[in-house]
């Protein structure tokens, strides 16, 4: 009875604080309190929930106590409540960073990160494939908006334009998807789905239709294209919380339905296995053509995605058992990344490798946080991110894929090619400008700040349009609508930028505030974790998830017994 | 056969002005699109049966299947959320200033916009207008 209510707890909880949060813009102590509390209650819950699945127990809820088949039943397993443990943290520290950036201010902030979240949540959840469509709707809607919030003809609208018409697309054919996958089998129960792709070809098609639209939300290799267009022009928190969600929830769901429906069928695991190896090297070599560092994070998600797929490609309990770590660690170390460009975005109005330089000298928090996420992610030693790619590793060889071996390696060398560019470009380097401003007091940062929206009104449109001057936008909390192009008249005025910048000039270079990097910072030091201590205890947990995934039978009999 | 027919001719038609540059016409074509994935639904739950599937009034070996008609229901739902949300974002891309959608009567400025969305077609969309300032293009004319 108590678990079956805290199965319907992380999706109904958010939702329905939603309302209530929209209704209560005028108190910024409630509007900024009530999801942070929910979120900490559906944290609440996912703990409890892991606790219950981690001997490997599956626990379901039909709503209304309908019979199995009728009802809208959720299912929780180890996978399912170990993924809502971290998604529920990240939200409440993205939530957090929110608060920092002023991003909550923007009224429709908060209920819609609950709608949002609360989708997340039953995608973990549900065991019905027609549910998991409504549910990655309920997800995607709320994106939708926040992707586009606060932005006016800027190029926002156009990453939103990208970002809404693939996902709908995608929404679309998993429609079409599901449609056809009913046809065949006359059921969209994932318990009742349980091998059925594994026996019928007819019914591996209309999978593949949906692993396809899955694959898009994911931002698999060939249709990862709508991720690096889209996620960098949002704003910093919400980039954050958005790629630590939605394309987490999608590998998500390709893993619980490549398991359950296909019954693991090695078939088609040459298809997942190339999908993979395409998604690492693209992504990493993307990664390494981009010249600001929030791009090339985002670049960088594509190919973690298709190390956490690898996993799936392999598909022994080891490399299952790699994949659910890797995915858990990575999620957190790409968040407090995210969180840290976008800290120096917001201070220094631009995360152009370029125009920033010499972080190492005046932000030694941000530096620590920044490298040690980092390396992470490139997979160094006391780090989380060297357990999860040795695990990958160590499943590859054993399975005698030796190129897979081979690739991950070299992808992972790149990975840490790309992150020591921001190193020497960002960190280390001097200061952008030739003045030597760091021994100044507040007029130096003045004068640099100037030469910069000097340099920024000559040079490239995108670059001015993504990050636009920082005071512009602090009201809102959103990007400003573009910076005003100086006319041709007045040239590139070093005046015109002056009177924004006046009062608050001794600010712009102030360094940047610890409540910007407090999130990430406990982020890393989960990852530090991770990679030590607690390394063992998750990889047990991810043990008993990718249990569940290799043999779905006790998942199945769960969900499909009234 | 029919269906099936109406479906790929519906699916045609909406990838056809999917791709165009156009915002326009990719939300209209998203509409097509999407009535030939409820078609598909609906074909799915089989069509030779018709009756209607109450209480216990039809066999249940005649009756209509009711589960692809609630799943069509719930789809059209999300499938008009989702395009009235597109049309706002096409809106606010066309507004240099940016005002949030909705602010003006809805009634008129719809017609405007179809008028603009054929002006447009010549101009290279190859990830929208910015609608710099100055352009001297707003769309109240």
């Amino acid at each position: 009875m108590m678990t079956e209510v805290l199965l319907a707890l992380p999706v109904a909880l958010p939702l329905l604080a939603a309302g209530p949060a929209a209704a209560l813009p005028r108190y910024p102590a409630a509007r900024r309190g009530l999801p942070l509390a929910v979120t900490a209650a559906v944290l609440a819950t996912g703990l409890a929930l892991l606790a219950e699945t981690a001997d490997g127990s599956v626990h379901t809820v039909r709503m209304g106590d309908w019979r199995a088949g009728i009802a809208i039943s959720f299912a929780a397993d180890a996978f399912g409540a170990l993924l809502l443990c971290t998604l529920s943290f990240l939200v409440l520290l993205c939530l957090c960073y929110a608060a920092a950036t002023g991003d909550d201010r923007e009224p429709v902030f908060a209920p819609l990160v609950l709608v949002l979240s609360a989708g997340v949540y039953g995608v973990l959840l549900t065991a019905d494939l027609f549910n998991l469509f409504v549910l990655v709707e309920v997800a995607l809607a709320p994106s939708y908006v926040l992707l586009t919030m606060g932005g006016g003809g800027s190029p926002r609208n156009t990453a939103g334009r990208i970002y809404i018409t693939v996902s709908l697309l995608a929404s679309t054919l998993f429609l079409c998807g599901v449609a056809l996958l009913y046809g065949v089998t006359g059921s969209v129960q994932l318990g009742a789905l349980a091998g059925a792709a594994a026996d019928s070809p007819a019914t591996a098609a209309a999978g593949a239709v949906v692993l396809l639209a899955l694959g898009v939300k994911a931002a698999v290799v060939p249709v990862h294209g709508w991720l690096p267009r889209s996620y960098p022009h949002a704003s910093p928190a919400v980039t954050a919380l958005l790629s630590g969600l939605l394309t987490k929830a999608g590998l998500f769901a390709l893993f619980r339905l490549y398991a359950v429906v296909y019954g693991g069928d090695r078939d088609y695991l040459w298809l997942l296995l190339a999908a993979a190896w395409l998604s690492m090297v693209t992504g990493v070599l993307g990664a390494l053509g981009e010249r600001e560092i929030r791009p090339i994070l985002v670049f960088d998600m594509v190919s973690q995605t298709g190390f956490v797929l690898l996993g799936l490609a392999l598909f022994t309990a080891d490399s299952l058992t790699a994949a659910v770590f890797y995915l858990v660690q990575y999620v957190l170390v790409n968040t407090a990344l995210l969180m840290c460009s976008g800290a120096v975005e917001l201070t220094r109005g631009t995360d152009h490798l370029d125009r920033i330089g010499g972080l190492a000298r005046r932000e030694p928090l941000l530096t620590t946080v920044f490298v040690t996420a980092a390396l992470s992610l490139a997979g160094l030693p006391p780090l989380s991110g060297f357990v999860a790619k040795l695990a990958l590793l160590r499943a590859a060889a054993l399975a005698d894929h030796w190129v897979t071996v081979g690739v991950t390696v070299t992808v992972s060398l790149l990975t840490l090619l790309a992150m020591l560019r921001i190193w020497t470009a960002g960190f280390a380097g001097p200061p952008a400008t030739p003045e030597p401003d760091d021994t100044l007091g507040p007029p130096g940062p003045f004068r640099h700040r100037h030469g910069q929206e000097h340099g920024r009104g000559h040079g490239r449109g995108h670059g001015s349009g993504r990050g636009g001057p920082e005071r512009d936008r602090a009201p809102a909390g959103g990007r400003s609508a573009r910076p005003a192009v100086p006319p041709p008249g007045l040239g590139a005025s070093a005046h015109s930028p002056a009177p924004v910048l006046g009062p608050g000039a001794g600010m712009v270079r102030s360094p940047i505030r610890p409540g910007l990097l407090l999130p990430a910072a406990v982020l890393t030091v989960c990852s530090l974790l991770l990679g030590t201590v607690a390394a063992e205890p998750l990889l047990d947990i991810a043990e008993t998830a990718a249990g569940h995934l290799v043999d779905p039978a006790r998942w199945t009999e769960a969900v499909t017994a009234s | 056969m029919s269906t099936a027919l109406a479906a790929g001719v519906l699916a045609a038609g909406g990838v056809f002005l999917i791709l165009r540059a156009e915002l326009l016409r990719a939300i209209l074509g998203f509409m097509l699109l999407g009535h030939a994935v409820n078609l598909v639904f609906l074909a799915s739950g089989g069509l030779h049966r018709r009756a209607a599937p109450l209480l216990d009034r039809h066999d249940p070996q005649a009756a209509s299947d009711p589960l692809p008609q609630a799943f069509v229901l719930t789809a059209v739902v999300i499938t008009f959320g989702i395009t009235v949300l597109l049309l706002a974002v096409l809106r606010a891309s066309r507004t240099p200033s940016g005002p949030p959608p909705g602010t003006e009567g809805t009634g008129g400025t719809e017609g405007t916009e179809g008028t603009e969305g054929t002006e447009d077609t010549d101009a290279p969309d190859a990830g929208g207008r910015p609608a710099a300032p100055g352009h001297g293009r707003g769309p109240a004319g």
